[in-house]
Order: C-alpha cells, then structure tokens, then sequence
C-alpha cells in the first residue's frame, strides 16, 4: 500500500539523452537519444544484451557519468552529477572491510552529515528492515555474498533516497540466494515507496520486480522499447500471465 | 543465510581428562613451535663444552650469558642500547614522519607520483652504505651522518609501501563513497587512509629490520658507543662471550621491534584477520 504522493516525488525525466566513448580510436554511440519517463515510485528494469549501454545509462543517472547530450531530470528539475535523491546499489556490495555492519549501513549518512547517533540508530532500522538483526556487529569477510547485497542495500536505503539505482545488484550471487532476495526486494520496495531504476540481465528479475521493462538494443537501427507488465503482485513465476511475458521478451532478444 | 567463522563451538566445563588432554596439547604446540630453537642452543651449549666446536669461537651459553648479565649489570652495555636505540629509533621516526605523509600524497596525485617516481627507485637502488662514505662527508663523522644514512635506508621502504598502498584502494569502493556525495577529503580520510593501513605496515615492518641492519653497519664504522661497536670493539679485544653477548642484544632487539609493529597492526587491522 503506497500514498499517492501530490509533490512529484522520486519523478526522473529522460530527454534526449546521448553519450558516446572512444574506444581504440573509435567512436562508440553507447545511449542514442534515449527518452524515459519514469513516474515517482515506479519501479523500471533495463534489459539488454552486455554492451548495450544499460549500465552507462545508469551511471548517467547515478550522476557518476556526464552525457554529452540531452538532460536528466528529477522532480522537474534537471540535475548534473551526484546528489542526495539517489542511492546507488552496485552489482558488488562494495561494503569497506574495516567497518562493521553497523558502521558500513551508517556510512551514507554520515558523509553526508547526520549526527553520528542520529545515522546509527536509522542504521539500526534498516538493518533489521533487511532481515540482518544480530548482525551489527560482524565484519564484512565474515558476512555471505548475499547477507553483504543486504548491507549494501541497507546502506543504499539509511539515506531515504527518492530514487534507488541498482546495477544487476544480484548478478553474483547464486540462484537460491537470488531467488529470495528478488522477493526482499520487491518487499523493499512496496514498504519504501521508491523509485526503482533496476539494470539487470535476467528478463525473469526484470518481470518478477518491475512495473515496466526498457528494453535496450547494441543495434543502432532497433530503437528502445518500453514493455507494460500489467501482472498482479505480489508476483507469481508459474502463472500463465508471468510465463507468456517471460516468453515475449525473450522474444525480443531472438530466444525461441 | 550463513554467518562464517563467528561460530565457536559451544564450551562445557571440561573434565580433569579433557583438562590434561589439552595441557598436553599445548605443550606439543609449544614444542613444535620452540623445539628446534631449543635444541639449537642446546646442541651449541654441548657442542661448545664437550669440544666439537672451538669454544674460543663459539664459548659456551653459560659464560655468553654470564658476559650479558656484568654488563647489563656494570651499565656499560646498557649505555650501548641507549645510544643504539638513540640513534635507530631517531632515523626511524624521521623516516615515518617524512615518508608515511608525502606516500599518502604521492600515491593520490598521478602527476606527482610519475614524475618522482623515476628518481625514488634511482635511489632506492642505490645502496645506503655505498652513500654512508658520502653523508660522512657532508655531515661529519658524528651522531648526525649515522642516524642519516640509517633514516636514508628506511624511508624507501615506508614511502613505496604507502604509495602502493594508496595507489591499490579498490576504485569501487572510493566511488561507492562519492555516490554518497563524499568530498575528496571525506574519502581520503574514510576509504584511502583505512585501506592503506596495512600495506604501510608491511612497509614499516621492513623499514625497521633494515634500521638495525643499517645501525649496525654504521656503528661498526667510526664509532665508539653502540652495540654495533660493541660486536666489532669486543671481537678486537677477543672478549668473544661479550661479543656473542652485543649480538644476542641485537637479535632481541629486532624481535622486539618486529613484535611491537605487529601488535599494533593487529589492534589497528583487526578487520583483516585472517582468523
């Protein structure tokens, strides 16, 4: 149950938007005019084959890379490199090894300024939101890859973002640990009430999490293409709905 | 959902049995980490007493330590370890005040560091006792050219270290923390500095052995206080138990040294044991 919000909150624009690098003397087109609405608190997924640009994308809204045309927009409101309405959630968990837990998930907000108790106690919160109390004080090295994506993800959410970006967040882990962690964080998601930008190459992720899938092409003639799932959650893999529209972007990408 | 290496299986009282089984473990433990040593020294002791060595070379333990005690108890060598521990510990702070700062610098500025970097290794190359003659020139024969040549030899090994030790930090992380709005000065001092930690201790753990080596070496040259001169000033005089005496003095100093850098590692690095 989400309040619709009346302020455009967590709203991101896409205009136009275009970045190319040189690869060994070579022009690469990697985003080509892309444009994107996405509504505040929707969750999106783009998928693509590898090299498709789906993580430059992201970046560009992370505000890790500068376009070199077009604008992004938050809220209206067109923004240049990084800001406080994003957290991003890497592929990695990126979590520092001399901090606990606790100390790790804190992290975000204390950069940004929060009183130290003020982040631990938030700190606290999320980390049993994610399903890791007892935990606060374990060093990553002794954590799982999936419990260490939990702190990561912790981490991402101490500082309220509008918007959450993640980058194939569970690509490494393995299937069983994956399967669990799509349902925390579709969980996440509807308790939080976040925008959910969500890059990953698993089209049954993509289906099992998003309202809306962009699908992303390497070929310049195939523009992108933005799918509706209109699916019930919470979400079922075996109904016959959830199988057809697996069946139908695989068929994007050639599969059967 | 599994939490690695936290669990420690669960402890009873133990019975009389179980105590004496684990006295007797570690005593093999002991044995097996001291044994060698201990037969070493004892073998020397035998070897030196019954005659299969030349006890005018290798005297026997007894009168080695018998050499150590009057003079530990005279204070003669007690002054030596004074002007020894003087002169290392002078060069090896200078050597981490210097290159511990301008490493951590260096290793963040690309510039910087390619254009220094050619004449650092130049000089770390060259030998500090081929340029021992050289400092002698330039600051005398006295405390000023020994605790130079000394700080010369360890601040290649701190610096380097802390270069590498800055240049390693994992990009992922430094741009983790930027994504949290993290200044240059928040990520130097959250994620560069902490990371850095143990690469310049194994940078400080080198500088230190390589302090006595140069201290010794030193002090055999144109001194006339330190265990250094001691070695060399007791082996002229053929007073071989107080020379063997100056030596063992060396040998503990280094260990101490080694032992102190290791603590402190272990208290600052907690987050990377192994176990």
């Amino acid at each position: 149950m989400r309040v619709v919000d009346t302020a455009r909150r967590g709203e991101v624009t896409i205009r136009d938007l275009s970045k190319s690098f040189t690869l060994n003397g070579r022009r690469l087109d990697v985003l080509r005019g892309i444009d994107l609405d996405i509504r505040g608190g929707e969750a999106i997924a783009i998928v693509g084959p590898s090299g498709c640009g789906k993580t430059t994308l992201l970046r560009v809204l992370a505000g890790l890379e500068e376009p070199d045309r077009g604008d992004v927009l938050i809220d209206g409101a067109p923004v240049h490199g990084i800001g406080n309405q994003r957290a991003v959630i890497f592929q990695e968990p990126r979590l520092l090894p001399w901090l606990t837990v606790a100390q790790n998930v804190a992290f975000g907000l204390e950069v940004r300024g929060t009183p130290a108790a003020r982040a631990a106690d938030r700190a606290r919160h999320y980390i049993r939101l994610v399903g890791l109390a007892g935990f606060e004080e374990a060093y990553p090295r002794q954590l799982s890859g999936g419990m260490a994506q939990r702190v990561g993800i912790a981490r991402a959410l101490t500082v309220q973002p509008e918007i959450l970006l993640l980058d194939e967040p569970l690509g490494a882990l393995d299937a069983m640990t994956k399967l669990t962690m799509q349902e925390e964080l579709a969980r996440i998601w509807r308790e939080e009430g976040v925008t959910m930008i969500l890059v990953t190459h698993d089209l049954e992720e993509a289906i099992f999490l998003a309202d809306r899938v962009l699908v992303m092409s390497k070929d310049s003639a195939s523009p992108t293409r933005l799918i509706e799932l209109d699916l019930p959650r919470p979400r079922d893999r075996s109904t016959p709905a959830f199988v057809a529209l697996r069946r139908r972007l695989m068929a994007e990408f050639g599969l059967h | 959902m599994t939490l690695q290496s936290l669990d420690t299986p669960a402890v009873g009282s133990p019975p009389a049995r179980a105590l004496v089984a684990r006295a007797g473990q570690g005593a093999r433990s002991v044995a097996a980490r001291y044994g060698v040593l201990a037969s070493f020294l004892i073998l020397w002791q035998v070897g030196s007493t019954v005659g299969w060595l030349n006890p005018t070379v290798f005297p026997p333990l007894d009168l080695i330590l018998a050499a150590l005690w009057d003079g530990l108890v005279s204070g003669a060598l007690i002054d030596d370890i004074a002007i020894s521990l003087q002169r290392s510990g002078l060069a090896f702070a200078a050597a981490v005040g210097l290159g511990i700062p301008l490493g951590l610098f260096m290793g963040q500025i690309r510039a910087v560091e390619r254009a220094l970097d050619p004449i650092l290794q130049f000089f770390r190359q060259t030998s500090a006792l081929a340029l021992y003659p050289v400092f002698i020139l330039l600051l005398g024969l006295g405390e000023a050219s020994k605790v130079f040549v000394i700080f010369w030899a360890t601040l290649f090994p701190i610096l380097l270290a802390t270069i590498g030790g800055v240049k390693e930090v994992d990009r992922k992380l430094i741009e983790m923390a930027r994504t949290y709005g993290a200044a240059r000065r928040t990520v130097f001092l959250r994620v560069v500095l902490p990371a850095s930690v143990p690469s310049i201790f194994v940078g400080l753990r080198l500088s230190a052995t390589t302090a006595l080596l140069l201290l010794i070496a030193a002090e055999m040259i144109g001194a006339n206080r330190g265990l250094g001169f001691q070695v060399m000033n007791a082996q002229y005089n053929f007073q071989i138990p107080l020379m063997f005496a100056a030596i063992f003095l060396l040998a503990l100093l280094g260990l101490a040294a080694n032992f102190t850098l290791v603590t402190l590692q272990r208290r600052l690095c907690r987050w990377a044991d192994a176990s």
